[in-house]
C-alpha cells in the first residue's frame, strides 16, 4: 500500500490530517456564532489606519459558512472511501494501480476478441482484409509513426517500410521478428581507424558501388580497404547481410543519406540504430496485425488483391 | 535626519513601482512571443530564442519581476503608512530594489544561455538563488522591523497577508532549492525521484499560493478599501480565510501529480486540501467584493475600482476551477491540457495582473504629488482592452484544453487511439492564434499605462509623504 517500513507513519499521517480538518472546522466555528438582524448595521471594530481606514465586523455570510462545512464533510467522506489516512480509511481498498489494471482487463475482455480472430490467420491474408489493414493502421499511427512517418516512408536514420527494401529481412516472420523483439543496427566507427585520407577513399568506394558519381582513383584505393573490413558485413560485392542487419550498398536506397559527405560521417562515427521492442507492451495480436500491416505496405498494391 | 523620520520613503516604493510596469511589458512581450512561435513554429530562432529558453524566461519575468516588484512596491507603502511610520532602514531597502533587479538581469541572461536547474518557477542555478536568499532575508528584515517599530497597536490585516507571503516564501525558497552545486552555473537537486517532484509541486503550488495569492490579497486589503473609501467588510472573516487559506495552501500540491508515481495517499490528500480551499479563497473574494456594499455606483465611472474589482472576480473565478481540477476524475480530463494554461492565465491576467495594475493606478499619482492619473480616460481603455485579452486567452484555453483532452482519450471501436497527438495539435491551431490575440491586446494595455504613468511622473515631481501624527484612539 505505501512505501512505509513502520505502522506508526500511518497513524502519525492520520492524525495530523485529522487534526488539521478538524482544526479548521472549529476555527470556522467558533468566529461563526455571531448574528445580526436585517437592517441592523454591523458594527465597526474600533481601529482605524492611515487616516481612513477601518473595519465593519459582519458576521461570516451563511452561505459560505455552509459551503465551508460542505467541503469539510466531502473530505472526511473521501478519506473514508479512499486512501489518504494510510492507516486506516480507504474504506473502498482503492488503489490507482489496481484502477488501471482493471481497465486494461475491461479493454482486452471488450477488444480482444476482435485482435484475435486475425491472430489465426496468416500474415499474407490478415495483409488483404481491409478491417484489418484499419486497424493496423491505426496502431502503427499509435505507435510507430513518431518514428517511420505517417505515410511510413521513414525519415534520417529511420527506415522507410514502403519500398520493399530490408535490412533485416521483410518475410512476414521476419517483419514480426524486428517488431517483436526490436533490433539493434550497429556500424562501428572507423574514423581513428582508417585516418581521414583511407575514410574518404573507401567512401568514394561506396559511392562507386552505387553507381554514383565517384573519384575513381579514391575508389580504387578505396576498393582495397573495403575487401578487408567491410566486406565481413557487407559482402564482396556489397550487397549486404540481412542476417546481421547490414544494409545492402548498391540500391539507391539509403538510411542516412547518399552525399559522399554523409557517408565519410557513416564511416567515421559509426551508426547506432535502435528500433524497440514491442511484444512486451503490444502482445501477440496487435505485434501480427502490425506485421501484417507492415507486410502490406512493402507489397504494394498487390498485397491488397 | 529629521526630515528623514518625519516622511515616508517613497522613493523605494517608486523605483519598485515603476520596475513592475516595465518588466510587466518585458515579460508579456516575452509571453506574446512565445505565444506566436506556438502559432508559428520557424519563429523559434537558434539555441538562445527557442521556446523551451524563452518560457522559464517569461514564467520568471512575469511572476517575480512583475508580481515580485509590484509586491515589493505596495507593501513597502502599505506597512508604513499602516504603521504611521517611516521605512525601516533605507539602506537595506535600496539594497532589496538593486538586489532584486540584479536577479532578473541574471535570469533575463542565464535563461536564453540554456543554463537551468529544470525546476519550474525556479528555474534559476545556485548563485542566483544565493542572491535571492540575501535579498528576501533584507525583504524580511525591512518589512517585520517596520511592524515591530509602528506607531499604531494593531497590526492591519494586509500586513497579516503581506508577512504570510514573505514568511513562507522564505522558507519554500531554501527548502525546493537545496541543491548541490558542481560548477559555477550547474547544480542538482538535493532530492530525488517522486521525492523530488513532491518537493517541487509542494513549492509550485504555494508560489501560487503565497507569492501569487497572499502577497495580491495583502495588496487588495489595503487599495480596495481606500479606493472604495469604505471599511473592509469583515474584521472576522478575514480572521477565518487568514488562517484558514494559509494553513490549507500547504497541502494542496501533490493535486500537480495526480496519476503518477507519487504514492495513492499522497494524491488524495492533496486533493481534499485543494477542495476545502475552496471556502477560504472565496472568504477572500467576499470580503473584497463586499467592502463596495454603499458604494457600488462608484464602480460606473472609476477606471481603477473596475481593475480591483474585476480581479477579484477572476480571483473567485479561478479558485473556483482550481478545485474543481484538482478532482481526479476532472484532472484526469484536464491534465497536460491547455486548460491548466488557460486556468493559470486567469489567475494570472485575471486576478495577479489587474489587482497590481489597479493598486498602481491608486499609487503613482501619490507618489508623483498628484491627485490622480494624468489621464482617467486611458485606464478605462486599458481596463477594456485588457480584459478582452483575457477573455480571448482563457476563452480559447479552455475550448483546446477540453478539445485537447476528449481527442486524446477518443478510442475507436478497435480500441486503438482515434487521433495521434499531431491531430491534437493541428486541431489546436486556431485556438493559439486567439490565444496569442489575448495576450497582444493584454500587453497593449500595458503600454497605455506606461505612457500614462509617464506623463503622471512628469507633471507632478517625486515627493515624500509627510509622516502624519498619530490618531489618539489608534
Amino acid at each position: 500500500m505505501t512505501d512505509f517500513t513502520s505502522n506508526f507513519w500511518g497513524f502519525y499521517i492520520a492524525a495530523i490530517v485529522l487534526i488539521s480538518i478538524i482544526g479548521v472546522a472549529l476555527l470556522l466555528k467558533s468566529n461563526s456564532v455571531v448574528r445580526i438582524k436585517k437592517g441592523e448595521t454591523p458594527e465597526l471594530m474600533g481601529h482605524t489606519w492611515d487616516g481612513d481606514l477601518a473595519e465593519y465586523n459582519n458576521p461570516l455570510p451563511g452561505w459560505w459558512v455552509a459551503m465551508f462545512y460542505l467541503c469539510i464533510a466531502f473530505a472526511l467522506g473521501y478519506l473514508f472511501l479512499y486512501p489518504g489516512l494510510v492507516a486506516f480509511g480507504n474504506a473502498r481498498g482503492w488503489t490507482s494501480a489496481g484502477q488501471h489494471s482493471e481497465e486494461v482487463k475491461q479493454a482486452q475482455d471488450q477488444f480482444g476478441p476482435l485482435y484475435d480472430k486475425y491472430l489465426k490467420m496468416p500474415v499474407a491474408e490478415v495483409a488483404k482484409d481491409p478491417t484489418a489493414r484499419e486497424m493496423g493502421q491505426r496502431l502503427y499511427l499509435t505507435y510507430c509513426m513518431q518514428c517511420h512517418g505517417a505515410n511510413a516512408q521513414g525519415a534520417k536514420g529511420f527506415p522507410n517500410l514502403t519500398d520493399n527494401d530490408w535490412l533485416h529481412g521483410g518475410s512476414p516472420e521476419k517483419i514480426k521478428e524486428t517488431i517483436d523483439k526490436g533490433r539493434q543496427g550497429q556500424m562501428p566507427a572507423f574514423g581513428a581507424a582508417f585516418g581521414e585520407e583511407k575514410v574518404k577513399d573507401v567512401a568514394n568506394y561506396v559511392l562507386l558501388l552505387a553507381g554514383r558519381k565517384h573519384n575513381d582513383l579514391r575508389a580504387k584505393r578505396g576498393e582495397a580497404t573495403y575487401q578487408q573490413v567491410c566486406v565481413a558485413c557487407h559482402g564482396a560485392e556489397g550487397k549486404g547481410n540481412q542476417d546481421i542487419g547490414a544494409p545492402n550498398l548498391t540500391d539507391k536506397i539509403w538510411l542516412y543519406g547518399s552525399s559522399e559527405q554523409t557517408i565519410i560521417e557513416t564511416i567515421t562515427n559509426g551508426r547506432t540504430n535502435v528500433m524497440p521492442n514491442w511484444q512486451a507492451f503490444l502482445g501477440d495480436a496487435k505485434v501480427h496485425l502490425l506485421t501484417s500491416y507492415v507486410y502490406g505496405l512493402s507489397q504494394g498494391e498487390a498485397a491488397k488483391k | 535626519m529629521e526630515n528623514q523620520a518625519t516622511t515616508y520613503n517613497y522613493n523605494v516604493v517608486r523605483q519598485f513601482a515603476l520596475m513592475t510596469i516595465i518588466w510587466g511589458i518585458v515579460g508579456m512581450l516575452v509571453g506574446v512571443i512565445i505565444a506566436a512561435q506556438m502559432y508559428w513554429p520557424e519563429l523559434n530562432v537558434g539555441p538562445y530564442f527557442h521556446f523551451g529558453r524563452l518560457r522559464p524566461l517569461h514564467t520568471n519575468a512575469v511572476i517575480f519581476a512583475f508580481g515580485g516588484c509590484g509586491l515589493f512596491a505596495t507593501s513597502y507603502y502599505v506597512v508604513q503608512r499602516t504603521c504611521n511610520v517611516r521605512l525601516f532602514c533605507d539602506k537595506l531597502a535600496a539594497f532589496t530594489f538593486w538586489g532584486w533587479q540584479a536577479v532578473i538581469v541574471l535570469a533575463a541572461v542565464t535563461l536564453p544561455l540554456g543554463l537551468t536547474t529544470g525546476k519550474e518557477y525556479a528555474e534559476l542555478e545556485w548563485p542566483i538563488d544565493i542572491l535571492i536568499t540575501l535579498v528576501w532575508v533584507a525583504y524580511a528584515v525591512v518589512f517585520f522591523g517596520t511592524i515591530f517599530k509602528r506607531k499604531v497597536q494593531h497590526i492591519y490585516v494586509a500586513n497579516w497577508f503581506f508577512g504570510a507571503f514573505i514568511l513562507t516564501v522564505a522558507l519554500l525558497h531554501l527548502v525546493n532549492s537545496a541543491e548541490i552545486p558542481v560548477t559555477l552555473t550547474k547544480s542538482y537537486s538535493a532530492y530525488a525521484g517522486a521525492v523530488d517532484a513532491m518537493v517541487q509541486w509542494w513549492y509550485g503550488h504555494n508560489a501560487v499560493g503565497f507569492f501569487l495569492t497572499a502577497g495580491f490579497l495583502g495588496m487588495m486589503y489595503y487599495f480596495v478599501p481606500k479606493q472604495a473609501e469604505r471599511p473592509v467588510y469583515s474584521y472576522r472573516l478575514s480572521v477565518v480565510h487568514f488562517w484558514a487559506l494559509i494553513f490549507t495552501y500547504m497541502w494542496a500540491g501533490p493535486h500537480h501529480l495526480h496519476y503518477t508515481a507519487l504514492p495513492d495517499w499522497t494524491q488524495s490528500l492533496g486533493m481534499v486540501f485543494s477542495l476545502i480551499l475552496l471556502a477560504p479563497s472565496w472568504g477572500g473574494m467576499i470580503n473584497g467584493i463586499m467592502t463596495l456594499s454603499g458604494a457600488w455606483h462608484k464602480l460606473r465611472d472609476d477606471p481603477i475600482l473596475k481593475f480591483l474589482v474585476c480581479a477579484l472576480s477572476f480571483y473567485g473565478m479561478s479558485t473556483f476551477e482550481g478545485p474543481m481540477m484538482s478532482i481526479k476524475t476532472v484532472n484526469a480530463l484536464s491534465h497536460y491540457t491547455d486548460w491548466t494554461i488557460g486556468h493559470v492565465h486567469s489567475g494570472a491576467l485575471g486576478w495577479v495582473g489587474m489587482i497590481t495594475i489597479g493598486s498602481l493606478y491608486y499609487l503613482v499619482p501619490r507618489l508623483f504629488g498628484q491627485e490622480k492619473m494624468w489621464s482617467v480616460r486611458l485606464i478605462t481603455a486599458h481596463f477594456w482592452i485588457a480584459t478582452l485579452g483575457i477573455v480571448l486567452y482563457i476563452a480559447s484555453m479552455w475550448i483546446a484544453g477540453v478539445m485537447q483532452g476528449q481527442m486524446w482519450r477518443a478510442v475507436n471501436n478497435d480500441g486503438t487511439l482515434t487521433y495521434a497527438f499531431i491531430d491534437s495539435i493541428k486541431a489546436t491551431y486556431p485556438y493559439y492564434f486567439i490565444r496569442f490575440l489575448g495576450g497582444l491586446c493584454y500587453l497593449s494595455g500595458m503600454l497605455l499605462m506606461l505612457y500614462n504613468v509617464l506623463r503622471t511622473a512628469l507633471e507632478g515631481s517625486a515627493i515624500d509623504a509627510p509622516v502624519p501624527a498619530v490618531a489618539a484612539h489608534a
